[in-house]
């Protein structure tokens, strides 16, 4: 028996589990003809003020729903829950974000073909969240303006996962004098190309347009489906 | 912090291999980690021994190649790499550029087995 370290290759992705549990669930939004759309930001940076608006604000034409992860506490699915829309908390306890399990877990009991959006809110976190693919058709992430327009430079790898940056907290944006100009040129920097809507879910300005623009996203997908 | 999840599952696909292979122990990990990975490789790096504890893998050594951005340049109409994570921009004429070819790698590449 030959007494040397035997090296040998074996090129496996570490988290291909989670990347093939991702695709599957993609599949599965496809063929249900559900648009799926993930949230990312930093803590308070008002993804459960943002989602229960457009969750309101979509329940009278869509069959929406919405899971939301949270390190603790129920609170949010308890916010959203105002909106009269279907929600699920996925309580990750010591996980910092959201995995493809545990999507697949909380969607049981659900039938995603009586659905036409379902949002994920993902846990408040710049960094963790990055590395796990849900399965979503679209990531969102946000960035209000309180936090300083430099965060696209400082967290460039979820930027740069998202597909849609959104600008929240609008109407504190001459508050706390945000520099648009530099909040745009630097999510262009991580990500070129990236669209960016601005916001705000208290006065709801910019929701039109983001509602618009879901809208068009899902006609869109659908069509491509039926292709 | 989810370098020890991710460590975890290193060592769970590490440990597979092996057994596969029938090896009583591992002595390297070869690992490639690119930097839009999401995943620091200091914090990979200290979880990976606490992670191997008690464990068929306690011993044996994380070895982690990281490897740079390449793009497809839409100028140039070639592989580029980039100026910077922060200015993902082709760093031969400056073009802006969010097709990435490489550089989300987080991928077990070789062994080292202990017979």
């Amino acid at each position: 028996m030959n007494p040397e370290p035997r090296l040998v290759e074996v090129r496996k992705n570490v988290l291909k589990q989670n990347d093939v549990l991702a695709r599957v669930l993609r599949e599965r939004f496809r063929e249900a003809g559900v648009l799926a759309i993930s949230l990312v930001s930093s803590p308070g940076s008002g993804k459960t003020a943002f989602l229960e608006k457009t969750l309101t604000l979509l329940h009278s034409r869509y069959k929406v729903a919405a899971l939301v992860g949270d390190l603790a506490t129920e609170n949010d699915a308890a916010r959203l829950a105002r909106s009269q829309a279907p929600v699920k908390q996925i309580i990750t306890g010591t996980v910092c974000h959201l995995e493809a399990a545990m999507v697949q877990n909380a969607l049981d009991g659900w039938s995603l073909r009586d659905l036409d959006f379902l949002f994920i809110e993902n846990v408040g976190n710049l960094v963790c969240p990055s590395s796990y693919d849900l399965g979503e058709d679209l990531r969102f992430v946000l960035l209000s303006v309180t936090e300083g327009e430099d965060k696209p430079l400082k967290y460039p790898t979820i930027f740069n996962s998202a597909d849609v940056a959104v600008i929240t907290k609008s109407d504190l944006a001459a508050a706390v004098e945000f520099d648009e100009a530099a909040a745009t040129r630097n999510i262009q920097a991580v990500r070129p190309g990236m669209q960016i809507l601005k916001l705000s879910a208290k006065t709801g300005e910019g929701m039109a347009e983001f509602l618009e623009f879901l809208e068009n996203r899902r006609l869109r997908s659908r069509s491509a489906a039926a292709v | 912090m989810h370098e020890l999840s991710i460590a975890m599952s290193i060592v769970d696909l590490a440990w597979e291999e092996a057994e596969s292979h029938g090896a009583p122990g591992v002595d390297v990990v070869y690992l490639k980690l690119g930097p839009l990975s999401g995943v620091v490789k200091e914090a990979l790096l200290f979880s990976y021994e606490i992670a191997c504890q008690q464990t068929p893998l306690e011993g044996s050594k994380l070895l982690i190649e990281e490897v740079p951005i390449v793009v497809n340049c839409p100028v140039c109409k070639d592989r580029r790499s980039v100026q910077s994570l922060q200015s993902l921009c082709c760093a031969e004429c400056g073009a802006p550029t969010s097709e990435i070819l490489e550089g989300r790698e987080l991928m077990v590449t070789a062994m080292e087995l202990r017979l």
